[in-house]
C-alpha cells in the first residue's frame, strides 16, 4: 500500500482539464431556466441520481464520473444519497410505469429550488423502449425537465459538459 | 455410445428443431418428469418461458453437456408448476403468468412478480390481454418472533444503482429475512421484440442490461445464427471474443474496487476505477464505443479492430500487469478489509448447484460451468484458460474469483490479439423461413440464454432472453440470512445483481 500511495504523491494526477460546459447544453438551459434561477444554478450543486428504468449503461457513466480521470467533486460538484439533500435530479432511462411513482415522490421529496437533468437517448423520449406497454415515456412525461443530455450512454465527458453548463453563470 | 438423461426425456418424440440443441412437445407426464429430475438434482433448469399458449423450459445435463427444450401445449391455459417442486422456477413462473396468463398449477407462491397492476393491461404478452387489471395489493412475506422490526429499502436506493425493493426484517443487527421485490424496471423488452426485425432485435437485446451489452449481443446473435445454420466468418468469431472479454475485464475492475468500497477501503475503489476506465478506453479506441453497444450483430460484428485501439488494448495489459498483482497483494493483505469479506455471506455449493446459479457466484461456490468452455463457441475451443473455482461461497472467495477471471481475461486478450485471424466480418443474416434458434454466452455476470423464433419473413416471432441473475438473486436472500445488516451491501455488491436484466 505504501508504494500505492507514495505513487499517488510524486507521479501527476489522472485528473484531465475541463472539457467546458456544452453549447446546446447552455442554450437550452438558457432557454428554459429563468434567469434568477440560473444565478442560483451557478453554484455547488448536489446531485441526486434516479434510475427510472434504464438498462443501466447509463449508471455505468455517470458512476466513471468519480474516477480519478473526470473527478467531478472538484467543480463542487457531488452525488448525495437522499434527494432530501439534492438541487439537482439526474434521471436516466425510459421511466417505466412500475417507477412513475418512485420517480414523482422523489420529485416531491426534493426542496425547492430543484432542476431536473434527464440523463440518456431513453430519458429523452422513452428512446428504443417507447413504443411498449410497460413504459410511460422519457422523463419529462413525468416530471418537469430543465436539460437533456443526450447518448445512449452519453459518455462521462459528454455528461461532464451538461453538467458545467448548469454552473456556467451566464 | 452413452445415453444422457435428456436422451431420454426425448424418447420416442418428433424433434421439433435442434438448433443446436432439441426441441420436443412433450406430454404433462413427460413435463413432470422433467421438474422431478430438476428437483432431484440431475438436470438444472436453464430457463422457463411462455410462447403464446405454451410453455417451455430449457433443461441443461453439465456431465456430459446436454441442452434440451420441452415445450408443453397448455390445454385451458393451465401447466403443472415446476416451482412446486423446484424452487429456482417460482419467480420464472410468476412472470409467466404475469406476462401470459398461463397458469402454473400448484406453483406455491401466488402473488404477481413483475407486474405490478400499473401497466394498464393484464397478460400483455398473452393470447387475450385483458384491459382491467386487478387492484394488487403486494404483501411480504411474514416473519414471527419476539423483538423483530422491518427495514424497507428502495425501490430509489442511496448510490448510483438501479432500483428494486429490499425489505428486511432484523433482529437488532441480525439479519432474519430478506426479500426483494423486483419488476420496477421493467420495460416490456419481450413485447418489443415480436414483430422487430434482426437489428432491431440485436439493438433491444443489447439494451437489456448494459454492463452486460457484450454478451447479449452474443446470445442474440448465437440464437440467430442457430437459427438460420450460419457459420461467421472466424476474425468476426474472434473480435466478439475480445470484446467480451473487454466487457468482463472492466466489470469484474468495478465489481473489485466496489466491493472494497462498501468495506470503507476507498483507496482500491479509486486504483481499480483508474483500471475500468482505461478498459473503456480502450474499447472505444477499438471498436467506437465505451460499452461495445451493437457491435456484436447477427452474421458477425459490426466493426473491425481499429489499429490505434490494437496499440491501446496493449498498453491496456502492460498497465493491469504493472498495477493489478499490487492491488492483489492489498487485498489480500488488508487486515480490516479480509475481516469484512472472510465469511460474510455464504452461499453453500448445494444451493449454488440447485440454482445453477452461473458466474462468480456459481464458481465462488464449487459449480463450474461456464457456457465458454461448457460449449465451447469459437474462438474459446482453440483459446487456453481455465475456469477458476473455489468452494468458500462467501464475499471473499467471489473476489478472489473475479481476481482469477482477471487474469484469465488477460491471457485470452493477448492470445486473441496474437492470433487474430484476417477476412470477413459479416455475412448477411436474413431469414427466409421460418426457424427458431438458442444461443448462450457467458457474460461476466453467468450465462446469458436467448431463445429466438422468426416468422417467414425475417421478423421476431418470440424472443427470450434470461439473465443470469434469475437464478442469483433468490440466493442473495438465502446468503445475508444471519449477516448483519451492515454486511448486507458487501453481499450484495458481491454478487452484483442485474435489475434491468431481470425485470426485462
Amino acid at each position: 500500500m505504501r508504494r500505492t500511495l507514495f505513487e499517488s504523491l510524486v507521479k501527476s494526477p489522472l485528473t484531465e482539464a475541463s472539457p467546458g460546459p456544452d453549447d446546446a447544453a447552455l442554450a437550452e438551459l438558457a432557454a428554459n431556466v429563468e434567469c434568477a434561477a440560473r444565478r442560483r444554478l451557478g453554484r455547488s450543486l448536489s446531485i441526486r441520481e434516479i434510475d427510472a428504468g434504464s438498462c443501466n449503461g447509463c449508471e455505468l457513466e455517470i458512476h466513471a464520473l468519480n474516477n480519478a480521470f473526470y473527478d467531478l467533486e472538484r467543480f463542487g460538484l457531488r452525488f448525495v444519497a437522499s434527494p432530501r439533500h439534492a438541487d439537482v435530479l439526474m434521471v436516466t432511462g425510459p421511466v417505466t410505469k412500475n417507477m412513475r411513482e418512485a420517480l414523482q415522490r422523489t420529485y416531491d421529496a426534493t426542496p425547492d429550488p430543484k432542476w431536473v437533468v434527464a440523463v440518456g437517448d431513453c430519458a429523452a423520449d422513452g428512446g428504443i423502449f417507447s413504443a411498449s406497454y410497460a413504459v410511460a415515456g422519457g422523463v419529462h412525461a413525468v416530471v418537469p425537465v430543465d436539460l437533456h443530455i443526450r447518448g445512449c450512454p452519453p459518455s462521462p465527458t459528454q455528461l461532464l459538459k451538461g453538467l458545467l453548463a448548469l454552473l456556467a453563470q451566464s | 455410445m452413452t445415453v444422457s438423461l435428456i436422451d431420454t426425456l426425448f424418447e420416442g418424440l418428433r424433434i421439433e428443431a435442434r438448433r443446436p440443441w432439441r426441441r420436443a412437445i412433450v406430454s404433462r407426464d413427460s413435463w413432470k418428469v422433467a421438474s422431478t429430475h430438476l428437483a432431484e438434482g440431475r438436470l438444472s433448469l436453464l430457463g422457463l418461458w411462455g410462447d403464446g399458449s405454451t410453455v417451455n423450459m430449457a433443461l441443461l445435463d453439465e456431465e456430459p453437456l446436454d441442452i434440451g427444450v420441452l415445450t408443453l401445449a397448455c390445454a385451458d391455459g393451465r401447466f403443472p408448476s415446476v416451482g412446486a417442486v423446484h424452487p429456482p422456477a417460482i419467480r420464472l413462473e410468476r412472470a409467466v403468468r404475469d406476462l401470459y396468463g398461463l397458469e402454473p398449477e400448484g406453483l406455491p407462491d401466488q402473488r404477481p412478480w413483475l407486474d405490478h397492476g400499473r401497466w394498464g393491461v393484464q397478460h400483455p404478452l398473452g393470447a387475450e390481454p385483458s384491459a382491467l387489471p386487478a387492484a394488487v395489493k403486494y404483501s411480504f412475506l411474514p416473519a414471527e418472533g419476539e423483538s423483530l422490526h422491518q427495514i424497507p429499502v428502495g425501490p430509489v436506493h442511496a448510490g448510483i444503482i438501479e432500483p428494486g425493493h429490499f425489505r428486511f426484517t432484523a433482529n437488532g443487527e441480525t439479519v432474519v429475512r430478506l426479500e426483494e421485490r423486483l419488476g420496477y424496471v421493467h420495460k416490456g423488452i419481450e413485447s418489443l421484440m415480436v414483430g422487430a426485425d434482426l437489428e432491431r432485435g440485436a439493438r433491444l437485446a443489447a439494451r437489456t442490461s448494459g454492463d452486460s451489452s457484450v454478451a447479449y449481443g452474443l446470445a442474440f446473435a448465437h440464437a440467430a445464427e442457430a437459427a438460420l445454420g450460419l457459420q461467421i466468418p472466424p476474425r468476426a468469431a474472434w473480435l466478439r471474443a475480445l470484446m467480451a472479454e473487454l466487457e468482463r475485464l472492466a466489470n469484474h475492475f468495478g465489481d473489485f474496487g466496489a466491493v472494497c468500497n462498501d468495506a470503507s477501503f476507498s483507496i482500491m475503489h479509486a486504483q481499480t476505477g483508474v483500471l475500468r476506465e482505461r478498459t473503456l478506453r480502450a474499447a472505444a479506441a477499438g471498436f467506437g464505443h465505451r460499452l461495445m453497444m451493437d457491435r456484436v450483430v447477427p452474421g458477425g460484428v459490426a466493426a473491425d479492430l481499429a489499429p490505434a485501439g490494437a496499440a491501446q488494448v496493449r498498453e491496456l495489459l502492460a498497465e493491469i500487469g504493472r498495477v493489478f498483482p499490487r492491488l492483489v497483494e492489498l487485498y489480500d493483505n488488508t487486515a480490516s478489509l479480509q475481516d469484512r469479506t472472510v465469511t460474510t455471506g455464504i452461499l453453500k455449493p448445494a444451493l449454488a448447484r440447485q440454482f445453477g446459479a452461473g458466474g462468480y457466484v456459481g464458481r465462488a461456490s464449487g459449480r463450474a460451468f461456464d457456457a465458454r468452455a461448457a460449449t465451447a463457441y469459437p474462438p474459446y475451443d482453440s483459446l487456453k484458460f481455465d475456469v477458476p473455482v473455489l468452494d468458500g461461497g462467501d464475499v471473499n472467495a467471489r473476489v478472489w474469483i473475479r481476481i482469477r477471471e482477471i487474469e484469465q481475461s488477460v491471457g485470452l486478450i493477448e492470445q486473441i490479439l496474437a492470433g487474430l485471424p484476417e477476412g470477413p466480418l459479416r455475412i448477411r443474416a436474413e431469414a427466409t423461413n421460418a426457424c427458431e434458434g438458442l444461443g448462450l454466452a457467458e457474460g461476466f455476470r453467468g450465462d446469458v440464454l436467448a431463445w429466438l423464433r422468426l416468422d417467414g419473413e425475417g421478423r421476431i416471432a418470440r424472443c427470450h432472453l434470461r439473465d443470469p441473475s434469475w437464478f442469483q438473486w433468490p440466493l442473495l436472500e438465502a446468503v445475508i440470512e444471519g449477516n448483519i445488516v451492515a454486511d448486507f451491501p458487501l453481499c450484495n455488491k458481491s454478487f452484483n445483481c442485474s435489475y434491468s436484466g431481470h425485470d426485462l
